[in-house]
Order: structure tokens, then C-alpha cells, then sequence
């Protein structure tokens, strides 16, 4: 295998490591600058073709751009690009005639969706504007899934569900609401050309110990919250524990608080670098006065007379075997008192409506077996996505697998193979203005990550649907995305015209250029450079034989500030400044 | 131009020297030279050997004259001293620097407009005098600041960027050093910082004076097919005489491998300059056998590099002048200047 090669558009793609990471490839840094420049209605229209729901997800996304973001690599935070999203949600204006339309004629074909959850709602997105006839049929009376009755409104609020939803749903979706569909044979009966499963995975995990079901106040954490968003629940005991520390435990104790819990505790089997939920969920919770345990086990309810009074421990000790696993040691065990458990230990797929002699087939745990790019299921013109094909993950996966499975509905209907995707296409444009001048904003800003208003814990216990976050102002927005890095405007450089004078490795203020002999291995090369390249996950360029010398220009993209330096001290500009812009496949692109 | 300064940022493998220091901390203002300008390499070498040598920047004073190369001074070790003299002469004024004040490593660039032309007869007596600082001469074989005319470093023959033939002959700075009894001579290429950075390192702790003539293109003006100067032509025509490798007092020395040729120099300092010619029988110590190569070289219109003649055993300008160890800016005053009486006293010796 020869050195990778700018041509593939994923060479470049890698480089914005932001958009790499994240599942639907949002071109990140091109709609930060947008908001930079206050054109938020744009920025939500680029935000929203690959990911449909900027505002929700600027308040929720599981943000893996964040962790993978260069500017963490460089400086202690990454961008806060999650909430700068928001920030194009909130001020975006009037965009209603800007949103895709559905043709007045409709092309005859027929597709049914299974839930009005994110995965759902986006193949509806992807194929309503190529004039498909789509029915969504949603148990619950409103769309949205999981994003509307387990995420909590101090997170999400109800308008913004039913706002994002609404463009979707407004493009000619036939909803049927209150309609859950009981059996897969029954559907198929109903001749449609295709259908989607994107029902997700709306079972809470049970812990079966002693004394599970001795109380009335040992809940399931899914149905929980769900009680809490229909209203059923409107009061919880003044000390509750939650098992588990994922997303959900996180909305249930942050929840607990505001329905009149004083007492609030989250017990976790591993310790904190285990944990599944995020740092800033933690930090969340934690600011409201949350208390989390690490390393304890549960082992039994402690129930007296039908009440709950406590729940028992064992108090773990963890080290690494020889194998390098996580082996756990029983140190000692405790009763912590308690009146209310919530138990929040993951979800598992449920669809007992589909019938086994349908041609679909599971795997172990109930799983249908799904391909991983099509979406198909083993019975042709049945596919998934979203919680449903693999278990549940979130709302941005859910959203990419929905475009995925969009492309494949479209190919299946159009009697295509379903192999026939369109690879990623890619232009590359220059950004030189001048002398020293760049389309982009090229100097560093050294400002800390913006931090985020909270609203004051008062307000926020009065009520579950205070928004708990007050979202960035335009001022801070535009400082914040100052930090960003514009990793998408690439270095591009050209073999013959180098006349290696130096003058690019000499300026580059993170050392990312070598011009070297050629070696025998990457990893022979990766120690032979200004600085060495110990971060294998990140590419290293090479050029060709340089004109005059034959040896070769190489360059770390580790810690590339894309500031364009060496092409401005390039005499020859052999380095440009290129925007690289990704042109992604969706249901109905054609070739390029 | 280029418009935004370096960001502060680096590599997070950057390390600190011995004094705590990191490579930025030996960087200056942003350069104003063209994109591609050889001397902004010089540059970039000086900051690497400086940093290298744990050179603490504020007893350092960095001298110059003018033109493009001597601008260059702004562009490294913000924190030392400085002074930027009228055009030529550079020399004498860090001879008059370094008379007051010994204890400060001298760091003069200059241009081979600079040091050739206008300054030739400050650079000759400086050579004379055995000064003891470090002498860069940024030769590109043109003024580069006022828009290229003919240096006098420029080659018999070579043509400007718009076509005129140099038909005056040239003085070659290495010949002219070696002629005045210099003790550091030393020619390089701003191309080549693999070989220019031992070389700065061994004139910096080098005591005397040490030229090193640094081949460096002008982008602008003299890199086209023609110039004898271009980043083209040296690269064709250079050919390494003698490998330079300085050893730091600090680093253990190994014993040279039974088959290489190696002449170690040990320095005042204790720290040494191993040498390894290239050329069978070159001996860098004897003056005679590199003034007859570099001729030689010349002759077949090759450009000797590497460090082409040391001797460190040469006698600097206070051991000939025989001044007191001590500084004299550390001199009381009434020792510098003890007034008339005293002179009385002297002038009676005469009458
Ligand atoms: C408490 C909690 C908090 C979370 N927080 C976040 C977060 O902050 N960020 C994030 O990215 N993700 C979060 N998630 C995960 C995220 O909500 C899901 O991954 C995502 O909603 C999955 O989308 P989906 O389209 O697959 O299905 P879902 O959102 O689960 O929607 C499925 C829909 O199908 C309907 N349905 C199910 N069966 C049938 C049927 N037989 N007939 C008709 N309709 C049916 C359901 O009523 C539902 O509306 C959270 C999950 C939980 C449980
Ligand atoms: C006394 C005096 N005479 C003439 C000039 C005009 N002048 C400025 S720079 C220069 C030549 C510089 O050439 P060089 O030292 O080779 O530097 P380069 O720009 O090539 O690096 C001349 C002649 C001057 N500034 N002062
Ligand atoms: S843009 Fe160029 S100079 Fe700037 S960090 Fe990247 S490689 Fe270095
Ligand atoms: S600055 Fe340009 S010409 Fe000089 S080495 Fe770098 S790429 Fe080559
Ligand atoms: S004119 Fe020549 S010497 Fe001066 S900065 Fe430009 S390239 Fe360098
Ligand atoms: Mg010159």
C-alpha cells in the first residue's frame, strides 16, 4: 500500500476531523463560519441536509465531533460546536420557504414507516421531496420517539421537537398517530413498496434481584420518564437512588429533582473513567446537587412491610488482569436507605409484532439481522434503521441511518441494486484573496471554550420544562467560533512547483512539515520529521520526488493549525489554502 | 507580507532547553522578507542552534548593518540586545561592543552587499583584529533590499533577472578570510540546515572571529536560470568538503568508528567539533590546504561547503590588546576614567 492519496476524497474528509467523527458528516467548520458571519438561516439549511434536526441536536446530540475536534488536540477544549448549532437554531428566522418541497406529482410509489422517531422522520425528509408516498405510523400521539417522551423538555423543549418534526411531517408525510402497528404480515398485506422498521428500543432493562417486585417504588427508568412527559407521574419519594450511569440515569435524577426528590443518588458498578455518560452530563447533574457512587453492585431490595427502605450493595474493587480485563473484588457490602429506585441499566429492541415466518430474520437477543450499509433486512424490501437495526445509540445515528436507508429504499424502488451508492465527491476550491489574505479567518484566537448560562437552580426545580441551558449570545457565538480551527480549508500542494527553500517548514508554528528523503515504512518516516508523528490516527501526507532534490514534502496533519502560514510563505504557491467541501450522496443524487 | 503573526501555539512534543527555554522563546518578530527569502532559513537555523546551545538570550547582542539579510536580526531572540548600524559597519561597532563588554556572545549578519562592498575594509580589520563573535554573511550575490543589482560576491559571467552579464570579478568571502588570518572559516547553504546548524553551533562557541558565508537565494532577484546564486544552482553545484558534528560538553563523545577519518577539535569550552572530510586528504587545520581547495573548487565551479578551516588556538582581539579579564563595563569608573590628575601623571612620563 502506497502513502494515502489526496485524490480520495476521504484523505481530505479525514483532515476535518469534526466531520469525520460525526456520523452524518455535518460540515462543521463551513456552518460555524456561517454563524461567524451572522448568516444563521444558512448555517441551519447546511446544518439541516445532513443532519435534519440542528435545533434539537444543538441542544442533545451525543456530540462525538467534540472529543475528535483538533482544537482539543492543540489547546486544552474543543469547540463547543454542539451549542454554537443552537445557535443557528435559535436565530435562524423565517426559513419555511427555504425547506425542501414535495413535488405536486407523485412518482407511485408507496413506503411505510415504522415510528415517528428521528430515524423515521428522516427517510420521510429524504423521499418525500423525490414524490414517494410515505405513511408513518406512530404509536403515541405526536412525533418525535424517544426525543420527545424520555428526553426531558429542561433539556428539549416541546416546541422545538414540533417545530423540526413539523418540516418534515409538513412536506406531505400521511401520519397515522395512535396507531401501533401490531403485525408485520398485516403491513406487508397492505402492498407498499418498501417499509422502514425505526421503531427503536423502547424496553428498559430489568434487574431481577431480591425484592424487585415487593414495592410500588421500583421503576423501570424508560417508562419512568415517559410516565413523567404523559403526566402520570407528577411526584417522586424525597430519596431515590438510579441505578446506572448512562444517558438515561442522567435524565432520571436530574428529573427526581424537580419532581420534589431532596435525597438524590446515582450508583454506578465501575468507576467514573467507565461511565457511559458524558463528562458534561455528569457535570450537570452534579451542579444540581446530584450524589454519584462509583464501584457498588446492587444485590437486593430491602423492602419492610411492602415499603421500600433501602437497597443493598456490594462494594466492588477493580484491577486489570493479566489479560489486561477489568476483574472486579468483593470488599464488603452496604445498605443504602432509600425510598424510591430507579433503575436505568440500558434498553433492549422490541418487536414481537413482526412474525418469524416473514423471511426476517434474528440474530441472537432478539436482533434482526441487518446489512450495514443497505439497512436491508434478510426479506428484500424491508429495512431498518435507527435504535431498531443494532440497539440503541442516538439521535445523530439514528439520523444517519435513516439517510442510508433512504438511499436503499430509493434504489429498491427504482429496481436498482442496492450497491449502486454513490461514493463521497469532493471540490476543492482556493481561498487566496491576496497577499497574506484568506477567504477564511486564518489567525489563531487564543480564547478559552465559551462557557454556558445555566439557568439559576431555583427556577429550574420550580418546573420540569425550564430549559435548563440559556444557549450562547451572538456575541459569545462569534468569539467561539473564532476557536475553530476551519480544518476544512486544506493545505493543497503541488509537487513541481516546490522549490524547497524551506520557507513552509520554517514558519509552520506546530512543526507539521518535513521535506525528507523518502523512507521504507510509514513508521520509519513518522520519527524522522521536524517533530515526531506519534499520533497514528491522523494522516501523514507525502508528495511526490520534489523537482530539485527528488526527496519528498511531508506533512503531519496532527496538529495543523490550518493557518495558512506556509502558503503565504510560499513563493512559489506550491502550498495553497483549498476550501474542501464534501459532497455527500443522499436518496436521489445522481452521478456527478 | 504576510498578515497575521506566528499563533503562539506548538507542537505538544516541543521541549524546554537546559535554561527552561523553548525554540519560540528564541523566535522575533514576524520577517518582511519575500516568501521564500533564503535568509529567513539562516534564521530558522540560528533559532534552532541558539536553542540547541542554551544560549541565554539576554547575554547575547545581535549586530547588523543593513539590507535585506540584515534586517533579519528582528527576526530572532526578541529578548537580546541589538544594535542596527549604518550601512558597513557592522564590524567596528560590535568591535567596539565587544572592547567594552567581552562577556556577551556577538551574533553579526550581514549581506555580501554589507560586508563585500561597502563594509569590505570594516569586515577585513574586524578578521584582522580576531573579534571574537560569529560572523553571518547571507550571500546572494545580489542588494537584495535595493532591487538586485550586482553584489560583489556575484560570479563572473552570471546574468541579472532581466539579462545583464556581471563582467566585474568577484571576492570570495571564504578566500578573503582565510587570506587575513581568520580562525573559523566556514561556507554553507540556507538549503541545507542539516549541515548549517552543527556549523553556527561550532562558530557561536568557536572563540575568535568565525565567518561563516552562508549561500543563501534571493527569491526575487537572483534565482533564475543565470544567477551562480539560485536555490537550482547551488543545490547542482555544491559539494560538502567537511562534515561537521559538535559535540556539547554535555554529550558523552563516542569513539569514531575504527575506518572513519576524524579530526577532533576540542574548544576553550571543552565542548568539540568532529570533522570529516569528504575529500581524501583534506586537512581542515592547515590554512594552506583549504585556501588551495577552495580555489581548486572554484576553478571547476564548485561550491566547497562544510567547515573549511578552524584554529582554536588563535589569540582573539583582548588577548592581543591584553586587557583585563574582567569586562569593562564591570570597571569602576574611576579605573576607566581616573581623571586629570592621572593623566598628568602619564604626560609627565613623555616630557
Ligand atoms: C432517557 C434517554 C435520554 C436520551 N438522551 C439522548 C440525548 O441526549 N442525545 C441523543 O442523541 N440521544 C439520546 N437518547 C437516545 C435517542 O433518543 C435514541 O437513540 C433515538 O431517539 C432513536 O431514534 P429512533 O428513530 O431509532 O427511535 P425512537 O426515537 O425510539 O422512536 C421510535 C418511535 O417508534 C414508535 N413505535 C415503537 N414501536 C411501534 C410500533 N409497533 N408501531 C408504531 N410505532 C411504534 C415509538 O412510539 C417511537 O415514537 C436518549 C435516550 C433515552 C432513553
Ligand atoms: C550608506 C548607504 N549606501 C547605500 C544604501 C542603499 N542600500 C541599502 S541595502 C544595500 C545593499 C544591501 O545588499 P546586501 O548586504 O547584499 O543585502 P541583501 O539585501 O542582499 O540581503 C544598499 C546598497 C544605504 N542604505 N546606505
Ligand atoms: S496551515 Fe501550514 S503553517 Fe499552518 S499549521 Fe498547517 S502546515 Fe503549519
Ligand atoms: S515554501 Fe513553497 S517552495 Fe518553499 S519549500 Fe515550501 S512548498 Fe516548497
Ligand atoms: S529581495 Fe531577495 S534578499 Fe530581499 S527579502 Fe526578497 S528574496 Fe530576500
Ligand atoms: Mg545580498
Amino acid at each position: 500500500m502506497g502513502p494515502p492519496t489526496v485524490t480520495d476524497p476521504r484523505y481530505y474528509h479525514k483532515v476535518v476531523d469534526c466531520q469525520w467523527a460525526c456520523p452524518a458528516h455535518t460540515n462543521v467548520p463551513q456552518y460555524l463560519r456561517l454563524i461567524g458571519q451572522g448568516r444563521y438561516a444558512d448555517s441551519y439549511l447546511l446544518n439541516r441536509e445532513s443532519n435534519v434536526f440542528p435545533g434539537i441536536l444543538g441542544r442533545t446530540c451525543d456530540r462525538p465531533c467534540e472529543p475528535a475536534c483538533r482544537r482539543g488536540r492543540v489547546d486544552e477544549k474543543p469547540v463547543a460546536i454542539c451549542r454554537l448549532k443552537r445557535v443557528a437554531a435559535d436565530l435562524r428566522g423565517d426559513i419555511a420557504d427555504r425547506l425542501p418541497k414535495a413535488p405536486p406529482a407523485k412518482n407511485g410509489k408507496r413506503v411505510a414507516l415504522v415510528g415517528a422517531g428521528p430515524s423515521s422522520l428522516t427517510v420521510a425528509n429524504d423521499l418525500l421531496p423525490l414524490g414517494y408516498d410515505v405513511t408513518i405510523y406512530e404509536r403515541h400521539a405526536r412525533p418525535g420517539g424517544l426525543m420527545r417522551f424520555s428526553i426531558p423538555s429542561f433539556r428539549l423543549p416541546a416546541s422545538v421537537i414540533d417545530e423540526e418534526c413539523g418540516y418534515v411531517i409538513g412536506m406531505g408525510a400521511v401520519m397515522k398517530y395512535e396507531t401501533p402497528v401490531t403485525s408485520m404480515r398485516t403491513l406487508l398485506d397492505e402492498g407498499y413498496d418498501a417499509i422502514f422498521v425505526g421503531s427503536g428500543a423502547p424496553k428498559g432493562k430489568d434487574l431481577d434481584i431480591p425484592g424487585r417486585h415487593d414495592a410500588a417504588t421500583i421503576h423501570l427508568g424508560l417508562d419512568w420518564l415517559a410516565g413523567v412527559h404523559f403526566g402520570h407521574i407528577e411526584r417522586i419519594e424525597p430519596r431515590v437512588l438510579i441505578i446506572g450511569v448512562g444517558n438515561t440515569a442522567m435524565d432520571c435524577c436530574r428529573t427526581s429533582k424537580r419532581l420534589g426528590a431532596k435525597d438524590v443518588t446515582v450508583v454506578a458498578r465501575r468507576s467514573r473513567a467507565h461511565f457511559k455518560a458524558s463528562p458534561w452530563e455528569l457535570e450537570d447533574a452534579e451542579e444540581e446537587g446530584v450524589q454519584i457512587v462509583e464501584n457498588h453492585a446492587p444485590t437486593r431490595f430491602v423492602v419492610e412491610a411492602g415499603v421500600l427502605t433501602g437497597m443493598e450493595f456490594e462494594r466492588l474493587e477493580w484491577s486489570t488482569d493479566a489479560s489486561g480485563r477489568q476483574v472486579s473484588r468483593v470488599v464488603g457490602s452496604v445498605v443504602i436507605p432509600c425510598d424510591a429506585v430507579i433503575l436505568a441499566i440500558g434498553q433492549d429492541n422490541a418487536v414481537p409484532w413482526i412474525e418469524s415466518d416473514l423471511g426476517i430474520e434474528f440474530a441472537a437477543r432478539h436482533m434482526p439481522i441487518v446489512d450495514k450499509v443497505t439497512h436491508q433486512s434478510t426479506r428484500p424490501g424491508v429495512f431498518f434503521g435507527g435504535d431498531a437495526a443494532w440497539g440503541p445509540a442516538n439521535i445523530i445515528w439514528a439520523v444517519a441511518h435513516g439517510h442510508q436507508a433512504a438511499i436503499s429504499i430509493h434504489l429498491h424502488c427504482s429496481g436498482r441494486p442496492l450497491t449502486d451508492r454513490l461514493p463521497p465527491g469532493m471540490t476543492l476550491t482556493s481561498t487566496k484573496l491576496g497577499m497574506g489574505a484568506w477567504e477564511y479567518s486564518n489567525d489563531y484566537n487564543p480564547s478559552p471554550r465559551a462557557k454556558m448560562q445555566h439557568e439559576e437552580l431555583v427556577k429550574r426545580f420550580s418546573d420540569v420544562s425550564v430549559e435548563v441551558e440559556l444557549g450562547f449570545t451572538p456575541e459569545q457565538a462569534a468569539r467561539e467560533v473564532e476557536r475553530c480551527l476551519n480544518c476544512d480549508i486544506q493545505t493543497a500542494f503541488t509537487d513541481k512547483l516546490c522549490i524547497e527553500c524551506d520557507a513552509c517548514v520554517d514558519i509552520c508554528p506546530t512543526s507539521c512539515l518535513t521535506i525528507t528523503p523518502a523512507r521504507n515504512t510509514e513508521a520509519e518516516l513518522r520519527q524522522q520529521l521536524s517533530a515526531p508523528a506519534l499520533n497514528t490516527s491522523q494522516a501523514l501526507f507525502q508528495s511526490g520526488p520534489l523537482p530539485q532534490t527528488k526527496r519528498l514534502m511531508v506533512k503531519d496533519e496532527d496538529v495543523c493549525l490550518h493557518c495558512g502560514l506556509c502558503a503565504d510563505r510560499c513563493p512559489t504557491a506550491a502550498w495553497d489554502m483549498q476550501r474542501f467541501d464534501l459532497k455527500l450522496a443522499y436518496a436521489g443524487t445522481e452521478a456527478r | 507580507m504576510t498578515s497575521i503573526n506566528k499563533p503562539a501555539v506548538r507542537h505538544p512534543s516541543a521541549k524546554k532547553n537546559q535554561i527552561g527555554l523553548s525554540r519560540a522563546d528564541y523566535e522575533g518578530g514576524m520577517s518582511t522578507l519575500c516568501a521564500g527569502c533564503g535568509h529567513d532559513s539562516v534564521t530558522a537555523a540560528l533559532i534552532q542552534s541558539f536553542w540547541e546551545l542554551d544560549l541565554p538570550p539576554h547575554r547575547a547582542a545581535k549586530m547588523s548593518g543593513i539590507g535585506c539579510s540584515s534586517k533579519t536580526t528582528a527576526y530572532f531572540m526578541r529578548q537580546s540586545h541589538g544594535f542596527n548600524a549604518v550601512h558597513g559597519r557592522m564590524p567596528s561597532v560590535t568591535t567596539g561592543a565587544n572592547a567594552a563588554n567581552r562577556e556577551l556572545t556577538y551574533i553579526g549578519i550581514s549581506g555580501d552587499g554589507d560586508s563585500l562592498n561597502i563594509g569590505f575594509g570594516q569586515l577585513a580589520h574586524a578578521i584582522r583584529r580576531n573579534v571574537n563573535m560569529l560572523y553571518v554573511i547571507e550571500n546572494n550575490g545580489v542588494y537584495g533590499l535595493t532591487k538586485g543589482q550586482f553584489s560583489a560576491s556575484a560570479d563572473l559571467g552570471s546574468t541579472s533577472r532581466k539579462g545583464e552579464v556581471n563582467e566585474q570579478t568577484p571576492i570570495d568571502p571564504v578566500l578573503l578570510a582565510l587570506t587575513l588570518g581568520a580562525t573559523f572559516v566556514a561556507r554553507s547553504f540556507s538549503g541545507d540546515k542539516a549541515q548549517l546548524v552543527p556549523i553556527l553551533k561550532a562558530a557561536l562557541t568557536h572563540r575568535g572571529f568565525a565567518l561563516v558565508d552562508v549561500i543563501s537565494p534571493c527569491v526575487s532577484f537572483n534565482d533564475h536560470e543565470g544567477s551562480a546564486k539560485s536555490y537550482a544552482y547551488v543545490r547542482s553545484h555544491e559539494v560538502e568538503t567537511v562534515q561537521a558534528d559538535f559535540v556539547p560538553l554535555r554529550r558523552e563523545i563516542k569513539v569514531p568508528e575504527e575506518h572513519e577519518e576524524v579530526t577532533v577539535v576540542r574548544l576553550h569550552d571543552g565542548s568539540q567539533v568532529r570533522l570529516r572530510s569528504t575529500t581524501a586528504g583534506y586537512n581542515p587545520r592547515s590554512r594552506d590546504s583549504a585556501y588551495r581547495h577552495v580555489q581548486a573548487c572554484i576553478k571547476k565551479g564548485e561550491v566547497a561547503t562544510g567547515i573549511l578551516f578552524i584554529d582554536d588556538a588563535g589569540r582573539d582581539m583582548h588577548d592581543m590588546q591584553r586587557t583585563v579579564p574582567e569586562p569593562l563595563t564591570r570597571q569602576p569608573f574611576e579605573l576607566l576614567c581616573p581623571g586629570s590628575a592621572a593623566l598628568e601623571r602619564l604626560m609627565e612620563r613623555y616630557r
